[in-house]
């Protein structure tokens, strides 16, 4: 962090990832606190849900339906992505598309995920195909309406440079469109994981028997507290360091020429 | 090197700007019509919203909504470089890359770039990415990227304006040099008289209103008298009269 170099000392120093750790650590110790308070089998403290963790991983449980649930994820997102950004683009490009697809936009933003989800099992049975297409579609309005604004946001200054320059249409993609989109793909891209990854849960408890939805299913039949956190906890990680390893390196690069 | 022969000649019958909303249609031009020797340095000079960067953009290409034709000499599609009014530069790649980007994949011109680069003073600069560079430096990359080109015709809509007296004068210093070691038909776009006089070999006036051209003179000045300031302001005056 350059710019904390200037900033004048109070008290010890602690950088981002040090408030991380206070912040979190604070979150456990309430977590605890209100554990011994209330001394129920429905709120375990962090140690009884930390020991149903480690059972789960060295079983092979755990990461077994992690790894499930991270393929669902990876392959609806890549679906939501790619579609969603081509609608997006041409609804941003032509005004008459535009005025006549606004509408659905609307109906299928609002039109609720568990809805989706019940439709897609009934009419393409209780398959993989049926769990990927409904997480997709839940997702694909977001990713238009985002990208739709990057389309309406290209610059027409820049287009004119390119065509005087002569660039043709792959130059004018590579170099022109795209890294304009960019920040709009990647805004995309991070509401969108957030997103994706639960409604996969969902979508597994319903209809698959494999993931860390269908283990949270089970565990909810059971009443198991210990295995509905431990599974929560363990997923969330997975998914921030997602977030940190991947998706904001990325981003840091693409941004590396702005001032 | 290629070069333009035959005179570019210009008629614009009409150039409406349709109306939006509120505002009524606009006739911005009207019964223009000029003809470019190969090789002269013409300045469109006039009021502002005059229709002058209307005219460049016809003669560019860049709009075909008018009546009236804009011909190189038969079916010849010259090489158009154009500096526009703000540098244009795209702001996630280098200046190195921007000027690059300018040629086709492989040209033998790519390698003329370290020169160019050296010439408009931009050598240390060449990684450095368009927004933390000043200004000034923006504009001379503009000015490497038209003029790596090579083009037959070069269009500049102001590319000088909104910067201070002295980084302006350099830069015109940069022009006039880069445009004696390469000559070329050049239409540049102003409202600064003193910079229309001592750029240009010919100055057209446009008028007010529906803009006609009012007034085409040729510019007496030989290449040392454009650097005297008394010069200079002589001819402004026998060009525009007292102002």
């Amino acid at each position: 962090m350059r710019q904390a170099v200037n900033v004048p000392a109070r008290g010890p120093r602690v950088g981002r990832l040090g408030w991380s750790l206070i912040s979190l650590l604070a979150l456990v110790a309430l977590w605890e606190l209100a554990a011994v308070i209330a001394q129920s089998r429905y709120l375990p403290g962090p140690a009884a849900v930390f020991d149903v963790m480690m059972r789960e991983a060295r079983a092979g449980e755990l990461w077994g339906n992690i790894a499930a649930t991270l393929i669902r994820v990876a392959f609806s997102f890549v679906v939501a992505m790619f579609i969603g950004s081509a609608i997006g683009l041409a609804l941003g490009r032509y005004k008459m598309a535009d005025r006549f697809f606004d509408a659905w936009l609307i109906f299928f933003l609002n039109l609720p995920a568990l809805v989706i989800i019940v439709l897609c099992y009934i009419w393409f049975g209780l398959t993989e195909v049926a769990a990927i297409t409904a997480v997709a579609i839940n997702k694909i309005p977001n990713v238009a309406v985002t990208m739709r604004e990057g389309a309406r946001s290209l610059s027409k200054d820049l287009n004119e440079m390119a065509h005087i320059y002569r660039f043709g249409w792959w130059k004018t993609l590579r170099h022109v469109t795209l890294p304009q989109l960019a920040p709009f793909f990647a805004a995309a891209s991070r509401s969108g994981l957030a997103l994706v990854w639960k409604i996969v849960l969902v979508v597994e408890a319903f209809g698959r028997s494999d993931g860390v939805g269908h283990q949270l299913n089970i565990a909810f039949q059971l009443f198991d507290v210990p295995m509905i956190l431990s599974y929560a906890l363990a997923f969330i990680v997975v998914v921030q360091v997602i977030e940190l390893a991947i998706l904001q390196p990325l981003i840091a690069r693409a941004n590396k020429w702005r001032r | 090197m290629a070069s333009v022969t035959r005179p570019l000649s210009v008629r614009v019958d009409s150039k409406i700007f349709p109306a939006v909303g509120e505002r009524a249609e606009n006739l911005v031009l009207k019964n223009i019509k000029f003809q470019v020797e190969p090789g002269s340095f013409v300045i469109i000079t006039g009021p502002s919203g005059g229709g002058k960067s209307t005219l460049l953009n016809i003669i560019s290409g860049l709009d075909k909504d008018y009546t009236g034709t804009v011909d190189f000499g038969g079916t010849h599609d010259p090489r158009i470089a154009f500096v526009f009014q703000s540098p244009r530069l795209l702001p996630w790649r280098t200046v190195y890359e921007n000027i690059a980007l300018a040629l086709p994949k492989g040209d033998p011109r790519i390698a003329n770039i370290p020169e160019m680069l050296k010439r408009v003073g931009l050598t240390e600069a060449a990684n450095a990415y368009p927004e933390m560079i000043s200004l000034g430096m923006q504009r001379r990359v503009a000015l490497a990227r038209a003029f790596v080109l090579e083009p037959e015709l070069l269009l500049m809509d102001e590319p000088f304006v909104s910067l201070d007296d002295p980084t302006a004068h350099d830069l015109r210093q940069l022009l006039v040099e880069l445009w004696s070691a390469r000559p070329t038909t050049v239409l540049f776009v102003t409202h600064d008289r003193p910079e229309a006089v001592m750029l240009g070999t010919r100055i057209l006036r446009l008028s007010n209103g529906a803009a006609t051209i009012a007034q085409d003179v040729p510019v007496r000045l030989s290449v040392a008298d454009r650097a005297d300031r008394e010069k200079v302001r002589t001819e402004q005056r026998r060009i525009f009269g007292e102002a």
